[in-house]
């Protein structure tokens, strides 16, 4: 009797279960039928780390003097960049399929708010460690080595670094409430976060405050993730500051993003 | 279990102390077509939001195919279809996969969604548009795929929130033939709001809502047969003369406002002549008006329904 009812117990759960994934799914297919559907948005996202590579690349190589190469010294920083554009267009757009979207209709629907939300990350992160892997694909003219190891090691992070960021900006978009008022924040912020992640310039002989305003960026853990997951493998082995660990930048960020995403989903379950 | 029952009790609904919907309770009985009809911003998105589960009372009860949505708000949930007002549709979907997604939210397997998906495509009369991009299809489409998608779980109530708002007169009229075919097929309740009193004729049972609160509710024919009378616009030289002259000689009550006089009598042709007799004054125009829901809301709220911002009739 117990045992047949935990029985049941079990298979409805699993049930239950089976029917979250399925959701997360067909919302993360959504969101990529959305993206081959509009390849002109795609192009747009790929061509602002291409433009900075090649405009900023070659116009800052000779006047900052950098051991091993400034196009070597920006790549990481591209990568960063390819990965965000799309994670954050995805990540917002929640703010506005919110009131007039997607969302509102699948908020009636009976399933849990955290796989809708997962699967929606989900979605973001593919197109975003897909866009990411296309610039991967100029590791060669930044004089970095098309290393296998290398290459699955940055796809891997790129794509933890995808995730961790679609969910963080759809926490943001969940909480700042009013559609406008929240791109507003994300054009003011996005800018400045991005010349104080280390992407651009090396950081060091900053003033007090700027330094600080440089370690309170998350942005600037992901281009040290990125850049010192290179080094090992560039020919004049660059000297790797020494903070913290790779391993323990990549748990910080697992961690960012499914607190983001678990967040997210308790603030969309509450009704207004 | 009831499954196709909308009960009210008191509902209340306010938003930082400003009271959207102050009250209202309803009774809408299995297989009910039930418009809900009022003025833009008398609360009727506001009920039909708690009535979903969307938003939650400040007050009062609410249940919905016999349960109370406070308590359990996700079997509410697989138990109703909501169409929003405003249009929500996948624009880079085709049709079907459209209907999929929302098939698979649903918990449908594989075998039961592509099924239901056929079925849902055949009641709104999208057959065959399967591969058409959703951008592609006209606007009364996009609406009949939405009201689709809501049907898909095959719920017992269907909410429509404005379901013809925006839409040309044909398309309309395409939506409503729609609706009544839905009727026919499928043992449904549907709750629809509108402010177009046209459609409110189409329903089993009206609600009339303004600020808040239920003016009137019953079928529309009955909530005609309270007015009960037809009524004469007249536009004279001297409505105050006009009006004394009319209760003197006729016995007819009136009253006027800024746009002329309002006579209420049982039958307009007999009394025209009569009217036009006695009056000394000069007429410049003579309307009738049989009665029509917009004289019953005219009557329960001062204002008539398109014109709810034109108020201030009487004088």
């Amino acid at each position: 009797m117990t045992v047949s009812a935990c029985l049941t117990t079990s298979s409805r759960l699993l049930h239950r279960l089976l029917w979250e994934a399925r959701a997360a799914h067909v919302v993360w297919r959504r969101e990529l039928l959305h993206s081959v559907r509009n390849p002109a948005r795609l192009l747009i996202a790929l061509a602002q780390p291409v433009v900075y590579l090649l405009v900023l690349g070659t116009g800052f190589a000779a006047m900052l003097p950098i051991h091993g190469g400034y196009l070597t010294y920006l790549f990481p920083g591209v990568l960063m960049m390819a990965v965000q554009t799309p994670a954050i267009a995805i990540g917002a757009s929640i703010a506005v399929d919110r009131e007039a979207g997607f969302l509102r209709e699948t908020l009636v629907a009976p399933v849990h708010r955290v796989s809708l939300l997962a699967g929606r990350c989900a979605g973001g992160s593919t197109v975003a460690t897909f866009q990411g892997v296309l610039v991967l694909g100029l590791a060669g003219p930044a004089h970095i080595p098309y290393a296998p190891k290398l290459m699955i090691e940055l796809v891997a992070e790129m794509a933890l670094l995808a995730f961790a960021m679609t969910a963080f900006v759809t926490l943001l978009a969940v909480v700042i409430a009013p559609a406008p008022t929240f791109h507003a924040i994300l054009g003011f912020t996005l800018t400045p976060m991005t010349f104080l992640s280390g992407a651009l310039f090396p950081m060091g002989g900053l003033p007090g405050w700027l330094t600080a305003l440089m370690v309170a960026n998350p942005l600037t853990y992901v281009v040290d993730l990125l850049r010192r997951t290179i080094a090992p493998y560039l020919v004049p082995q660059e000297p790797t500051a020494g903070h913290s660990p790779i391993l323990m930048e990549l748990t910080v960020t697992a961690a960012v993003g499914l607190l983001s995403l678990l967040l997210a989903a308790l603030r969309l379950a509450r009704p207004r | 279990m009831r499954p196709g029952t909308i009960h009210t009790r008191s509902l209340r609904k306010s938003y930082q102390g400003m009271r959207a919907v102050c009250g209202i309770s309803l009774n809408v009985e299995a297989g009910e077509m039930f418009g809900f009809l009022g003025p833009n911003g008398a609360g009727k998105s506001t009920t039909i939001s708690m009535l979903c589960t969307l938003l939650r009372p400040s007050g009062g009860r609410a249940l919905v195919a016999g349960i109370d949505v406070r308590d359990d708000p996700k079997e509410v949930r697989r138990r109703i279809g909501l169409v929003f007002q405003e249009p929500t549709v996948d624009t880079d979907l085709t049709v079907r996969e459209y209907l999929a997604f929302h098939a698979t939210l649903y918990g449908l397997g594989k075998h039961d969604a592509r099924r239901r998906v056929a079925e849902a495509a055949d009641l709104v009369g999208l057959t065959g548009l399967g591969d058409s991009l959703v951008r592609t299809l006209s606007d009364s489409m996009r609406r009949l795929l939405e009201i689709a998608r809501g049907l898909l779980h095959e719920p017992g109530v269907l909410f429509l929130d404005e379901p013809t708002v925006g839409l040309n007169p044909q398309a309309r009229a395409e939506i409503w033939e729609h609706l009544r075919e839905l009727r026919h097929r499928r043992a449904i309740t549907v709750f629809l709001t509108t402010h177009y009193l046209e459609e409110a004729e189409y329903c089993d049972h009206i609600a009339m809502v303004d600020r808040g609160r239920v003016v009137a509710d019953d079928s529309p024919a009955a909530l005609k047969r309270l007015i009960g009378t037809d009524r004469i616009h007249l536009r004279t030289g001297d409505d105050q003369a006009a009006a004394a002259t009319l209760s003197d000689y006729l016995g007819l009550a009136s009253a006027w406002g800024p746009d002329g006089l309002y006579v209420q009598v049982t039958d307009a042709a007999t009394a025209i002549p009569w009217v036009c007799t006695v009056l000394r004054v000069p007429v410049h125009s003579i309307e009738v008006r049989r009665p029509s829901l917009d004289e019953v809301f005219l009557r329960y709220t001062g204002r008539t329904l398109d014109g709810a911002a034109r108020s201030g009739v009487s004088p």
